[in-house]
């Protein structure tokens, strides 16, 4: 019923044409996270000619669990950076949050699963704290979360103690990162991964239909679905494999508990800034905060949210740096929200707001993580992986301001 | 066409900025079915007086009668509940989300939480082929790309789609090339002709004598001359706003 109205959609066309859009607005800027993407291709491919080792079971299944927490951390950022904002406390509120996991298990005997809570919540709390002050007295975000990022450092220290180390015993929280699941989970998730996939295409397919929308051609669909099948089972079934220094002794395969906790929150956090009202006035205010208020959008409602989201997740990421480590020591997280940054800007979040997704966020997480592991497995010196992430940033950064400034004059 | 009560009438608002008097007892009527002229030199009161409609800078003094009721207009709320809209000069569109979203924005439509994309598509669709929008290809498109003239008319159609009874539009061609203005004056005319209320702001004597019915001349802050375009000329309304020449609008 599409030709009722002369006005398209931009679903019309075969296949072979949503292709040729597609590539036209590649080549208009609109490039996503392809240029990481295709950095992910290039880094890999480099790093496993020079040192067999990248492409081992035990070193992917390493890089999964090294980029779990910058990941986290980067998809709560990307909400903050979707309205042009910073948080650049995220890191020191990920260590708080682990202090608090760890001293609330050992110190005051509370259940694993209320001691996540608390330091989830707790996180919560930091983000409302800050977006009040640069949503309500209109501080720079920048400023505020500096303050903050030293402040919970010193907090940090005074919780921990210096020289302090608290120790984390509970075994779910330790399994997070180090214990792999039974293999039938691994195809389990990827079931559930597809078919989740295939439930939402049809029923927005079906709701399209109804209201007589022209769809996207179903060879997309086809196309996608099998592209997930195929990645997904090569993933699944290379976790599988035994990577265990000692399989005799101790057996080691199957995927991360890390990675359905990561996937939740990528699922989770995608469906709300793209189906939602909520979303949409993330983006809105990213893009322009006057138009967005004038819409009657309240604007500062949306940048507590998005601070809380983002501390939120840096919280959940204490627990997998807790999980990790299984310790928290008074440094924790200190270093990490730089690192987080780097990978949604490299992704191909754009700093300027409006313009960016929480996959970009992982894929420039895994970017991040296999520089630092390929170079750390080529045996450079440690310096060299800092300057060349650095580099990679800034190139990212300068494409990004490329793209915003052509879109801004155009 | 116009029916005897104005949509909207102004009697002797008053609006002054510390000791400047911005608009002095300005007396200000608009009626469905016509396109309303606002002109004046730069400083005349235009913007002001628009900004009072739009709730955002009540006026001092004065009486709003609404539909022949007295009203109240405080906040852009207010003016929006009363289906008055306002497309600023500089548009609010929100660059990287796509036509649909823009019309919506702020009003989305949704099921049990979960956008409704498909309808909002229709109606963005519906509205702009309604005002015969040939220059849109796809409602999806960012609004970055496109043109000056495309953007006043998504801004445009965004007053439609809400069923508004007045459009207020702050000088829409001002930036815009012979052809886009063109266009746009048709999409105001064919927005009076649907039965709404239009005011247009303009410095452009041409386009006024070309899309309105009625001209409205502030001169520092007095309604110096109300006049049906049918009853005057380009020459006359020149002296109005320079103040060479004046028809006293009082009673
Ligand atoms: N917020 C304000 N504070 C003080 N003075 C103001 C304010 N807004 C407007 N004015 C003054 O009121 C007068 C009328 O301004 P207004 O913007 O209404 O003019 P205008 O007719 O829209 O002019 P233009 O054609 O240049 O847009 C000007 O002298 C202006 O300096
Ligand atoms: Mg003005």
């Amino acid at each position: 019923m599409s030709n009722q109205n002369a006005i398209q959609t931009g679903n019309e066309g075969s296949f072979l044409d949503a292709g040729r859009n597609y590539i036209a607005r590649v080549k208009g800027g609109e490039t996503g996270s392809l240029p990481a993407l295709l950095g992910l291709v290039i880094l890999a491919t480099i790093f496993a000619v020079a040192n067999p080792i990248f492409l081992k079971p035990i070193n992917f299944a390493n890089l999964l669990t090294q980029t779990a927490t910058v990941t986290t951390l980067a998809m709560g950022l990307t909400f903050v950076l979707l309205l042009g904002e910073i948080d650049l406390s995220a890191g020191v509120t990920a260590g708080l949050s682990a202090a608090f996991l760890a001293i609330t298990m050992s110190e005051y005997g509370v259940a694993w699963p209320i001691a996540a809570v608390i330091a989830i919540s707790m996180g919560m709390l930091i983000g409302f704290l800050i977006g009040l002050l640069v949503a309500k007295v209109g501080i720079p975000s920048f400023v505020v979360t500096l303050a903050a990022f030293l402040a919970f450092q010193g907090l940090q220290l005074v919780v921990v103690g210096k020289g302090g180390l608290i120790g984390i015993d509970a075994p779910p929280i330790l399994a997070i990162m180090n214990t792999p699941m039974q293999l039938a989970f691994g195809w389990i998730l990827l079931a559930i991964v597809f078919l989740s996939y295939l439930g939402t295409s049809i029923y927005s397919r079906r709701q399209r239909t109804s209201s007589g929308q022209q769809n996207k051609p179903l060879g997309i669909l086809i196309f996608r679905s099998v592209a997930i099948l195929v990645v997904g089972a090569g993933f699944v079934s290379f976790l599988n494999l035994e990577r265990g220094a000692n399989p005799a002794v101790t057996s080691l395969r199957g995927v991360p508990y890390v990675v359905p906790i990561v996937l939740i929150l990528l699922a989770v956090g995608t469906f709300v800034l793209n189906r939602t009202k909520f979303g949409r006035h993330v983006y809105a205010v990213g893009g322009n905060a006057e138009a967005a208020r004038r819409a009657g959008i309240q604007v500062s409602r949306v940048r507590i949210t998005v601070f809380m989201i983002s501390s939120t997740f840096a919280g959940i990421a204490g627990i997998l740096m807790a999980s990790r480590q299984a310790s928290v020591d008074a440094a924790a997280g200190r270093s990490i929200v730089l690192n987080a940054i780097a990978a949604a800007v490299v992704g191909g979040v754009s700093l300027f707001g409006g313009r960016g997704r929480l996959s970009d966020a992982v894929i420039g997480g895994f970017v991040i993580a296999v520089i630092d592991n390929g170079l750390g497995l080529i045996g450079l010196a440690s310096g060299l992986n800092l300057a060349i992430t650095g580099g990679v940033l800034l190139l990212a950064a300068t494409a990004d301001a490329i793209t915003s400034r052509k879109s801004r004059t155009s | 066409m116009s029916s005897d009560t104005p949509v909207i009438e102004l009697k002797s608002v008053k609006k002054s900025f510390g000791p400047v008097e911005v608009l002095k007892d300005v007396n200000f009527s608009v009626r469905a079915g016509e396109v309303t002229a606002l002109v004046g030199d730069n400083g005349a009161g235009k913007s002001t007086l628009i900004k009072g409609l739009a709730g955002i800078q009540p006026y001092d003094a004065g009486t709003i009668l609404f539909e022949g009721k007295p009203v109240e207009l405080h906040s852009p709320r207010q003016s929006a509940d009363l289906g008055i809209d306002v497309v600023y000069q500089d548009l609010a569109l929100c660059d990287n989300l796509d036509i649909v979203h823009n019309m919506f924005l702020g009003r989305e439509e949704a099921n049990a939480g979960v956008l409704d994309e498909g309808h909002m598509e229709s109606e963005a669709a519906n509205t702009l082929t309604s005002l015969s929008v040939k220059t849109v290809k796809s409602v999806r498109q960012k609004v970055a790309r496109l043109s000056g003239g495309q953007r006043q008319t998504v801004a445009i159609a965004r007053a439609v789609l809400w069923n508004n009874k007045v459009v207020i539009l702050d000088e829409p061609t001002a930036a815009l090339g012979v052809a886009q203005t063109e266009q746009v004056l048709q999409l105001v005319r064919r927005l009076a002709d649907a039965g709404k209320a239009v005011i247009i702001i303009s410095h452009n004597l041409q386009d006024v004598f070309t899309v309105a019915d009625r001209i409205y001349v502030l001169y520092l802050g007095k309604m110096t001359a109300a006049v049906k375009k049918s009853e005057t000329n380009q020459a006359d309304v020149v002296g109005y706003i320079t103040g060479a020449k004046t028809q006293e609008v009082g009673a």
